[in-house]
């Protein structure tokens, strides 16, 4: 086994400091290995990779259409980014903000379709509060289950996501269908005073509230006692529970203000882009999250940064696909190899490897 | 009155008996994990490019038992991957494996376009027929619910009794519990930590692989998009429920399929009434229910999650 004997050799040594040029070449570094190894895929159409990508990059940020489309794929995956590193840092092990994600939109759809009519100036805050409530509400559950019982959040996050669904299935075939969809499931429309404002193309308000909310958020880790103490929790939580911290209840914040985010992600779709609630309005922006939170590295504007990249591997991956006549589901693959490339390149951020 | 005949027909039982199939291959192969002291998320991944290298192996020519091997074989390999980046490199192990779930699992999206790119329904197989075994199928109900499966099934029961003898009773078994309870205990015994457990993540990876490969070989005769649809997710609280022990896990996999083959049949029977979606959803609020009221008595391997660095204490 000389592959096993080699790599039990290899010695992690802590750095003291990141030298600032290995945190920005990482995750660039992490994205263009996963290029790199995606080429197999790529050439299966027998088109050369150089050219692939080529359409790819063009499709993604080439024009002025292409950048919008990809600032508007980017809005969702900024709040469930934003919602998993919330989590993350506290070690509150969220995955399940596609399902707060779809609280979020269901609350836009119950609230934003006629239920009551307002000035869009109170309306739209007034569908992001109901979202951010919504969605925080459903990390709560396993939140509390995890302090009070110490239900393992990782399954019980996973499962919501399910039920989630389905009931956002039954809400469009029941309740909420809309009758002149011609038999299609999906929720009656947005009224008009609660449709975000459009920006450029297809974008819309969204991204400046997630921009506004990654600065909030960089704030309260920095700057906050509770950021603080969220950390603390997340790096050791014998340590914190000495310290006196309230752990329960700083983890009963986290998964309020993790969820709470990914809901408002779900009202920018429904109120945003789509106009109405359906069960496809989520290609598993929530699962997408964890890649782009850990691309960040957890850090608040680097998911700015890393919603963007993804999005534009997305984007640009589906013109390519287009183009190259290959299946779509190459921009998922990419975008998952993206992440094992990262945590590769996270560790070598934080530690020098030595061979014995 | 109705839910009692159903409950005494021979169709329920065999139902419950072939849901359970696929869950107890992935519940063993996540116990086998576990055991060893590491978490693989990436089962609901596996197990669909299980079903669909499974599939579409024999879709191309080769005979079943092909078909199950290659899918292990494809399972053995993401076990591989995973115990790289969690066992070797020490990396977290629920973030390793939602990328291992996600890049197997468009992986075999991917392929399946590449191998039909504009079928609308899935071609299908001819998959695995029931065996009945001589003599015990004639047993009334639980024979003829167990022993009228296909040969698939009577791997995965078997599975469970191998599995509980090699962790219980034999050398290999105690390095592997050892090594998920008290790694530096075992390294100073002269184990070698991270071999053992990298074995343990590719056989148990190759299990729940060939968990994906019994739902297209054996339960279904086709691949689509989202097949396994949720079950791996429903095999890690199995483990939980289970408290890490192989006939715990069977037993939970058959009071969980017989939970859905019901659910089926009062749906068929009540529908109308109640939304089918709370049918469906009730598999997951179950398996919540039942983390809750497990959790306080699991006794989980002491170094799951824990990664192992030689001469770290």
């Amino acid at each position: 086994m000389p592959l096993n004997f080699r790599l039990s050799q290899i010695r992690l040594e802590p750095r003291e400091s990141t030298p600032l040029w290995l945190a920005v070449v990482a995750p660039l570094g992490a994205i263009v290995a996963a290029l790199i190894l995606c080429v197999p895929l790529v050439s299966w159409t027998g088109v050369s990779p150089f050219q692939s990508y080529g359409v790819m990059l063009k499709g993604a940020i080439g024009s002025g259409f292409a950048l919008s489309e990809t600032l508007s794929r980017a809005t969702p995956l900024m709040f469930t980014g934003l919602a998993v590193a919330v989590a993350f840092r506290a070690k509150l092990w969220n995955i399940g903000a596609e399902g707060q994600f779809y609280m979020g939109a269901i609350a836009a759809t119950l609230i934003g379709t006629g239920l009551i009519t307002l000035p869009p100036i109170l309306m739209i805050p007034l569908l992001l509060i109901a979202g951010f409530l919504f969605g925080g509400l459903l990390l709560l559950l396993p939140a509390v289950l995890k302090t009070k019982l110490s239900v393992d959040e990782v399954v019980t996050t996973l499962l919501l996501n399910f039920v989630v669904l389905l009931f956002v299935g039954y809400l469009v075939e029941g309740p909420l269908k809309d009758p002149s969809a011609l038999g299609w499931p999906q929720a009656v429309p947005i009224i008009a005073q609660g449709a975000f404002p459009k920006l450029l193309g297809r974008s819309h308000l969204g991204l400046i509230i997630a921009i506004i909310s990654a600065f909030l958020v960089w704030l309260l880790n920095d700057r906050a006692v509770l950021g603080y103490r969220m950390k603390a929790i997340g790096a050791n939580q014998i340590a914190a529970r000495f310290a006196g911290i309230p752990i329960d209840r700083i983890i009963l914040a986290t998964a309020l203000l993790s969820g709470g985010l990914a809901g408002m992600g779900g009202v920018g779709e429904v109120a945003g882009l789509r106009g109405y609630l359906s069960l496809d309005l989520s290609p598993g922006f929530g699962y997408t999250g964890i890649i782009v939170a850990m691309l960040a590295q957890l850090h608040p504007i680097g998911v700015l940064a890393s919603a963007f990249f993804i999005a534009a591997i997305y984007v640009g991956a589906d013109a390519m696909s287009r183009a190259a006549n290959l299946p779509s589901y190459l921009a998922d693959v990419i975008v998952s190899a993206s992440l094992l490339c990262m945590l590769v390149s996270i560790l070598l951020t934080r530690y020098r490897v030595r061979w014995k | 009155m109705d839910v009692l005949n159903l409950l005494l027909g021979v169709e329920f039982w065999t139902a419950t008996v072939r849901i359970a199939s696929p869950l107890i291959f992935g519940a063993l192969g996540e116990l086998l994990c576990e055991r060893s002291g590491v978490l693989n998320l990436g089962i609901e991944g596996i197990m669909t490019i299980g079903a669909f290298v499974g599939w579409a192996s024999v879709y191309q020519g080769a005979d079943l038992w092909t078909g199950v091997l290659l899918a292990a074989t494809v399972g053995l390999l993401f076990g591989l991957l995973h115990s790289l980046f969690t066992v070797y490199l020490g990396l977290s192990q629920h973030v390793t494996g939602i990328g291992i779930t996600l890049l197997a699992a468009n992986l075999a999206y991917f392929f399946y376009r590449v191998l039909l790119p504009d079928a609308t329904t899935p071609p299908k197989i001819t998959p695995f027929q029931p065996y009945p075994i001589p003599l015990l199928s004639q047993i009334p109900i639980v024979g003829q619910a167990l022993f009228t499966q296909t040969p698939l099934t009577y791997l995965a029961i078997a599975l469970v009794g191998v599995i509980a003898y090699v962790l219980y009773a034999t050398p290999l078994g105690l390095s592997v519990r050892m090594v998920g309870e008290n790694p530096q205990a075992a390294e100073a015994q002269g184990l070698s930590v991270y071999g053992v457990r990298t074995g343990a993540v590719m056989a148990g990876s190759a299990l729940m692989a060939i968990g994906g490969a019994f739902l297209t070989l054996s339960a279904f005769d086709s691949f689509f998009v989202n097949l396994i649809n949720g079950r791996g997710w429903i095999c890690i609280a199995l483990v939980i429920f289970a408290s890490w022990q192989p006939f715990k896990a069977l037993l939970g996999a058959l009071l969980f399929a017989g939970f859905d083959a019901l659910q089926i049949r009062l749906q068929q029977q009540i529908g109308g009434a109640i939304p089918y979606q709370v049918f469906l959803a009730l598999p997951y609020i179950l398996s919540i229910v039942a983390l809750t009221v497990m959790a306080r008595r699991a006794g989980y391997p002491k170094a799951l999650m824990v990664p192992f660095r030689r001469g770290e204490r």
